[in-house]
């Protein structure tokens, strides 16, 4: 069965982000790497293609950025590489995302499972992935732990919810979101690390997918930094005792006890 | 009149608090706007759940209790919101961002092909369109957006970011009924199986939070002979024996840090940053945490922050209103028994 996933490039998570005077959204040097989230759905993408003889392509929405993201894929052991990029196409936009992508996912040969991550720890919109089973008119699960059976035309997994594990038996195609449970997502390898290297990545505009342009429909009028946290540390000393006591005081104090 | 549509979360007929929240948020809406706050329930108890509702500020419900809709699964409830929304086109949709609201939320807009706002801290409305607050790099940075699209204006809350009403009582909501839009052998999906989970307190919602990192391994009690692994048992000794009867006094919910959870000391669904929870408690009390920036990504909007490190150099104590420094197996103990004599156990 051929799988695809889908992957972006974050700002590491140790990055200090801070908006700068120009208002744009700025890391200093610190590197980006795959959004976190995405290394168990590249991980399971693999796994489950080899396991039904397909091949698994990894799509990136957005600029160059996401090259990163990709070829870090490639370097996994992903099939192909593919980006989609367009400058009427506002990945911010997840009514243009999920068009872009499911005209992808329709694009690519016979995929019948789209794989992707619990959320981007950066821009995490919080919606193009359930959007992006809509367009496509797929069965949505999210919060999957685990496949535990696949063949020709159902599914049946595990999934997390926020009451306890369920197990849930659809139909195919899916798209499936995954956890961190689900598998323990490998290391690139130094040749394939090599080979992702000097891969070429192709980039679909949206007349590539057959689209025209999304109107508009939410949009970022600005970012922010954070108002600084009004606060004065105070310590509290002493036996633990005392300490104890005083926080308690504190709190009470604070009316949040 | 037009309606603003506030979806209530149920799980076996009983109504998830945050819903509340949504309502309020919901009701700002509403009384800009001049709509009816309209409270949607599906599923089980859904005529009960509805007049609860109207305790907190509905003043209509649409109910639908079918045998399809008993538990949660997005392809029926999608496509019922959808159907309601084309057929009453709203002003808004709000719901709670639980992975639920979400989804429900989402696939609704998708299919109405209208805006969505997810996540919302703040919510505005100026000349009918929607603005919003989100938190966006992991809560390191926050951006303002806004509806610019036309048609039925779809938003989920964050958890603990809008206050619900105080419970009104002798009110009551006008209920209408609708059928479900999918039968059974439309709906792709079937639960097999739910094992729910006991006694948990859900990290999101809860209003205060004790959290351990990884000094929980510095337990100075003697793991037994023949444990596979010291750390953890002391670890695990450490959280059940020292935080957890601080949290049982307080009625707070346990958190951890990822090193606490990488290491096995406590289950992933306790862990509190940029890849675990994010919460917003009035109280949280990091013990044995350094407070990296990506567990402060997932703390920081929280009310009153209190720091437990022996290490008077430790990050966390930058974000912290109140410090203690010194050993936690020391001062926790000391905390539990100073609460139970003050509040009452
Ligand atoms: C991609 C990525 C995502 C991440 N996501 C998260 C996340 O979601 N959440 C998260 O928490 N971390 C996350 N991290 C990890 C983060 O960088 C830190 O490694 C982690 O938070 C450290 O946990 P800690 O504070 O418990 O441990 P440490 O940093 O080791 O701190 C332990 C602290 O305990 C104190 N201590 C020791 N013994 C005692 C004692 N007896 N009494 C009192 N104090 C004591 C020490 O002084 C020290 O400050 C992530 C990292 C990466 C790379
Ligand atoms: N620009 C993008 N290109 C490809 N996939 C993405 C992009 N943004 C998000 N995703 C995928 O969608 C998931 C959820 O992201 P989000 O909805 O942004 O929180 C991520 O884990 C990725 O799998």
């Amino acid at each position: 069965m051929n799988v695809a996933v889908f992957t972006r490039s974050t700002p590491d998570t140790a990055a200090k982000v801070e908006v700068g005077a120009d208002g744009r959204v700025n890391w200093g040097d610190a590197a980006t790497v795959v959004n976190p989230w995405d290394e168990y759905a590249l991980e399971e993408a693999i796994v489950q293609s080899k396991d039904s003889g397909g091949t698994a392509t990894v799509v990136a929405v957005g600029g160059d950025m996401h090259n990163e993201a990709l070829k870090h894929s490639l370097a996994m052991g992903l099939d192909a590489a593919l980006r989609l990029e367009d400058a009427a196409l506002d990945p911010a936009n997840s009514l243009a995302y999920a068009a872009a992508a499911a005209a992808a996912v329709k694009k690519l040969d016979g995929v019948q499972l789209v794989i992707c991550g619990k959320e981007s720890v950066d821009t995490g919109t919080d919606q193009q992935i359930i959007q992006l089973a809509r367009k496509l008119g797929w069965t949505l699960l999210t919060n999957v732990s685990k496949i535990m059976s696949m063949d020709g035309d159902t599914i049946k997994v595990e999934r997390q919810i926020e009451q306890g594990k369920m197990i849930v038996t659809s139909k195919l195609p899916a798209v499936l979101v995954v956890t961190k449970e689900i598998n323990e997502p490998r290391y690139p390898s130094f040749i394939g690390i090599r080979k992702a290297s000097k891969a070429e990545i192709p980039v679909w505009s949206l007349a590539d997918l057959g689209l025209s342009a999304t109107p508009e429909s939410v949009k970022v009028a600005a970012f922010k930094n954070l108002p600084p946290r009004d606060i004065k540390l105070e310590m509290i000393t002493g036996t633990p005792e005392e300490m104890a006591k005083a926080l308690v005081d504190k709190l009470i104090e604070e009316k949040v006890l | 009149m037009s309606a603003v549509f506030v979806w209530i979360e149920t799980f076996d007929g009983v109504a998830n608090p945050g819903s509340w929240e949504a309502l309020a948020a919901g009701k700002m809406i509403a009384d800009k706007t001049g709509a009816d706050l309209t409270a949607l329930v599906f599923g089980k108890n859904a005529a009960a759940v509805a007049n609860e509702s109207a305790q907190y500020g509905a003043s209509k419900a649409i109910v639908s209790e079918d045998a399809t809709l008993e538990q949660f699964r997005l392809e029926p409830y999608a496509a019922l919101l959808t159907k309601l929304v084309q057929e009453n086109s709203p002003v808004a949709v709000v719901a709670v961002a639980t992975s639920k609201g979400r989804e429900l939320i989402a696939a609704a807009a998708a299919d109405t092909d209208s805006p969505m706002i997810g996540e919302a801290l703040t919510l505005n409305i100026a000349d009918g369109k929607l603005t919003a607050e989100r938190a966006v790099y992991a809560g390191k940075i926050l951006s303002d957006v806004a509806i610019t699209g036309d048609g039925t204006q779809f938003v989920t809350v964050r958890s603990r970011a809008f206050k619900a009403a105080d419970p009104q009582s002798g009110v009551s909501a006008s209920v209408t009924t609708a059928a479900p839009a999918l039968d059974e052998s439309q709906i792709a999906t079937r639960i097999e199986s739910l094992e729910a989970d006991t006694g948990t307190v859900n990290l999101t919602d809860a209003a205060v939070i004790i959290s351990g990192g990884r000094a929980m391994a510095n337990n100075p009690k003697d793991a037994p002979a023949g444990s596979a692994d010291a750390a953890v048992w002391k670890a695990q000794d450490g959280f059940a024996n020292v935080i957890q009867p601080l949290a049982d006094a307080l009625g707070a919910a346990v958190g951890a840090s990822r090193a606490a959870v990488d290491a096995g000391y406590i289950s992933y669904a306790h862990q509190v940053g940029q890849t675990g929870k994010v919460v917003s408690p009035d109280l949280y009390i990091a013990c044995g945490i350094s407070g990296a920036i990506q567990h402060q990504a997932g703390m920081r909007s929280s009310k009153v922050i209190v720091a437990i490190n022996k290490d008077a150099e430790a990050p966390i104590f930058k974000m912290a209103r109140f410090g203690l420094v010194g050993d936690l197996f020391q001062i926790i103990p000391a905390i539990t028994a100073e609460v139970k004599s003050r509040l009452g156990s």
